[in-house]
């Protein structure tokens, strides 16, 4: 089967502990996770993990289910690259003086839609907002400048789907399957 | 809030209910209903067990001898009671020797709640004194766990505990509980959990699927139930009888499955897997809708998952989603309770009659009676061990087994009558299992004589709880079958590894001596003739009572489904 890159949008309670929970499930299959980011959601007491991993369709349904069984998860849903707007950030530190040296910089960084955030008598930052190719593209340009320091965060992804995260958890909270009616035919 | 007045008035009341952790712990435990508990003090639980002491009357607590045991104990309680097994430990080795136990717990879905005693919160991390990360060792293992370091936390936790431990598919959890939670006072009050959001156990059936799964029912020639723990758990034997009276319907059981339903049934053809019985094996490749009732299709019960029932159509009952394609590619999931499922399908499926496909069992059947029944001579046989025990107990005593030869002999000619009769550990497979199980499927149930199985190689992996059956005066029977040998593991070296017998002899101690010094009768049974008299002495003994059964040393269980082999290339010789 081939391998492809899946995002798993994770809600569960906020309790400590439980991104031990979440990621034992990949180690234990030997899955390396690309990234993760874990926060607060929109609805109180709620987290969302956004998981980036690249593996197979079969694979990622297992341990979605696996991921879905924990006490404390909400909902674990599987989504390809298709149906979600997702971004990753990323923080360049460069010298000052290339900066002061006249070199085009400036525009380098505003034609790559990126902003400059601070800027230090040594060193500026630079933060650019995109998918991981972007934030690639323009590591790339800045390297020759002597790059000081580089970093990019895991990526946050948010559904298309019409779904209401309120309105799930209410279906959950009114769910007639926390204890058993046996029915009588 | 309560005004001032109102709170002197109350204040009588108020101060009653003022209990320091441990003892609302205890309080806890009484909500829940729990009679027995199974465990072993130490430094970081002793406020619990202070508080025991003035429970003594209303909880009662069998001292183990190992951690381990405890675990083992609350599983053995647990599967023939479909009550919660609890356990106690301390923090540190206490807790760790309870994960072979939780482990194996989990595996085998069995509902137990542990709660450990751990070092006082501000030394938590600091590498104290028999301190252990428990909460992140038993993670992978419990279905849920949670470390308590404020007292008020306690009646939360404990209530989560025990609805989640035993709903849905059941599993073991675990509490930790800090030593300052236990000593801090505060205001209790206890309500039972019936419901968290996060939490599903009971899926509801969907309709449209149990139409589809009658629909392949009732268009099928030749259909196959696979019985699993499930059937059990749901209590849905008459359910699945019934279905399968009404369809014509043969039914085969998995490890955990045996004894949901009775082995004289006449639609049951035998015991699945590795070690199982030749007609349900060959013709699992033979079926054409193979219908699961809430097992797992564990690997020792496909074999070659390339190579298993691919002609069939596979209808899978199960309560816990993650289970559906897991193993096996599902035609028809039914996610729900396994009586619920049935009672829907007996509605929809067709009065059936399938003679042909039935006697392909018993085709098969005398096949393998014939291979491996014959006459018998030279040294006792497990099998005719096991075959004097289930006549003479008429099938009806609660039979627990350790993990080797001795338990796939037990499984293949005890002939069970009733659910929950059968405990052992199936798939986690851990040796010294049964000894301390026997102790709980004792305390779980006191109509049956509990007979504990062992090999002589689990025997001494807990034998110290012979220590907990006679200072606990508890009544087991105990049936060693020695053959000196780590058995199973030496069948294999014979048949796969050019019989090098690489650390599978064993010189043991004279079990008889062993016995005697822990004050329990014991017997010894070393040939064929004296069987029936010594089976009759043992059964009929009043009390706990050792019989060791001297068996042949080489003996190899068959039939045999080679590891990584297809189910039809099962073995008989």
């Amino acid at each position: 089967m081939m391998e492809k890159q899946f995002t798993l949008s994770v809600l569960t309670e906020d309790r400590a502990g439980l991104i031990n929970h979440v990621t034992i499930i990949f180690a234990r299959r030997k899955m390396n996770v690309e990234s993760l980011n874990v926060s607060t959601s929109e609805v109180k007491g709620m987290s969302r993990f956004t998981i980036v991993i690249t593996t197979t369709r079969e694979k990622i349904d297992k341990v979605c289910g696996q991921i879905r069984k924990l006490v404390d998860v909400l909902g674990a849903f599987v989504y390809e690259e298709d149906e979600i707007f997702y971004q990753e950030i990323a923080l360049y530190k460069v010298p000052t003086k290339v900066f002061l040296n006249g070199q085009n910089i400036e525009s380098l960084v505003r034609n790559n839609g990126a902003r400059i955030l601070v800027v230090e008598e040594d060193h500026i930052i630079i933060e650019k907002t995109g998918h991981k190719q972007d934030t690639h593209d323009l590591y790339k340009k800045l390297a020759p400048f002597g790059l000081l320091e580089f970093i990019r965060s895991g990526r946050v992804a948010i559904s298309k789907s019409k779904r209401r995260t309120e309105a799930y958890i209410k279906e959950l909270e009114e769910s007639e399957s926390n204890s058993l009616s046996i029915k009588d035919y | 809030m309560n005004s001032p007045a109102l709170f002197i008035q109350e204040n009588k009341e108020v101060q009653t209910n003022l209990l320091s952790g441990a003892e609302a712990v205890l309080k806890c435990l009484l909500e829940e209903g729990v009679e027995t508990i199974f465990g072993y003090p130490g430094g970081a639980i002793m406020p619990i067990y202070d508080q025991l002491f003035q429970y003594q009357d209303r909880l009662k607590h069998i001292l183990v001898r190992h951690e381990q045991g405890a675990a083992h104990a609350a599983q053995g309680f647990a599967r023939v009671s479909g009550k919660t097994g609890v356990c106690f430990a301390t923090s540190g080795p206490g807790a760790t020797n309870l994960i072979t136990g939780i482990a194996d717990a989990m595996i085998d879905s069995t509902p137990i709640v542990c709660i450990t005693g751990q070092v006082y919160s501000p030394l938590l991390g600091t590498d104290a004194f028999q301190e252990t990360d428990v909460v992140g060792i038993s993670m992978p293992v419990t279905k849920w766990n949670y470390q308590v370091t404020r007292a008020e936390e306690i009646p939360f936790a404990l209530a989560r505990a025990f609805y989640i431990a035993n709903t849905g598919r059941p599993g073991p959890v675990l509490i930790d509980i800090t030593k300052d939670a236990q000593f801090e006072s505060f205001h209790f009050s206890y309500e039972k959990c019936v419901r968290i959001r996060s939490y599903q156990p009971y899926p509801q059936l969907d309709e449209s699927k149990s139409d589809e799964a009658a629909d392949l029912i009732n268009n099928s020639k030749k259909p196959f139930f696979l019985v699993g723990q499930g059937v059990i758990l749901s209590q849905a034997k008459k359910e699945l009888i019934e279905l399968a009276e009404k369809a014509d319907i043969p039914m085969a059981a998995t490890l955990l499955g045996l004894s949901a339903v009775p082995t004289d049934h006449p639609l049951y053809v035998g015991y699945l897997g590795m070690h199982g019985n030749y007609a349900p094996n060959l013709l699992t490749n033979e079926c054409d809708v193979l219908i699961a009732v809430g097992m797992r299709f564990d690997d020792r019960v496909t074999g070659d998952l390339e190579r298993y029932a691919k002609q069939a159509k596979v209808i899978h009952i199960d309560i816990d989603p993650s289970e559906i394609d897991k193993n096996v590619k599902t035609d028809v999931a039914l996610v729900s309770d396994a009586k619920v499922a049935l009672k829907s399908l007996i509605r929809k499926v067709n009065r059936n009659e399938h003679t042909s496909w039935l006697s392909e069992f018993q085709k098969l059947k005398a096949i393998e009676n014939e291979t491996l029944g014959g006459s018998i001579d030279g040294r006792l046989k497990m099998g005719e061990v096991i075959r004097e025990l289930s006549a003479q107990t008429n099938g009806e005593a609660i039979i627990v087994t350790d993990v080797g030869q001795h338990q796939m002999v037990t499984s293949q000619h005890y002939q069970f009558k009733n659910p929950r009769q059968h405990v052992t550990s199936g798939g986690l497979g851990t040796m010294g299992f049964a000894l301390p199980a026997s102790i709980g499927a004792r305390m779980g149930q006191e109509e049956k004589e509990v007979i504990a199985i062992i090999g002589d190689g689990g025997f001494q992996m807990t034998i110290q709880e012979l220590g907990t059956i006679s200072q606990c005066g508890i009544h087991v029977k105990i049936l060693v079958l020695n053959n000196h040998f780590l058995g199973m593991v030496r069948q294999w070296q014979e048949l796969f590894f050019d019989g090098r017998y690489a650390s599978t002899e064993m010189v043991n101690p004279d079990f008889q001596l062993i016995i005697k010094g822990y004050g329990i009768k014991s017997m010894k049974v070393t040939s064929r003739e004296e069987l029936n008299s010594k089976m009759k002495e043992f059964l009929n003994h009043k009390g706990s009572i050792m019989l060791e059964a001297e068996v042949e040393k080489e003996e190899n269980v068959f039939p045999m489904v080679p590891a990584g082999a297809s189910v039809s290339e099962i073995r008989l010789k």
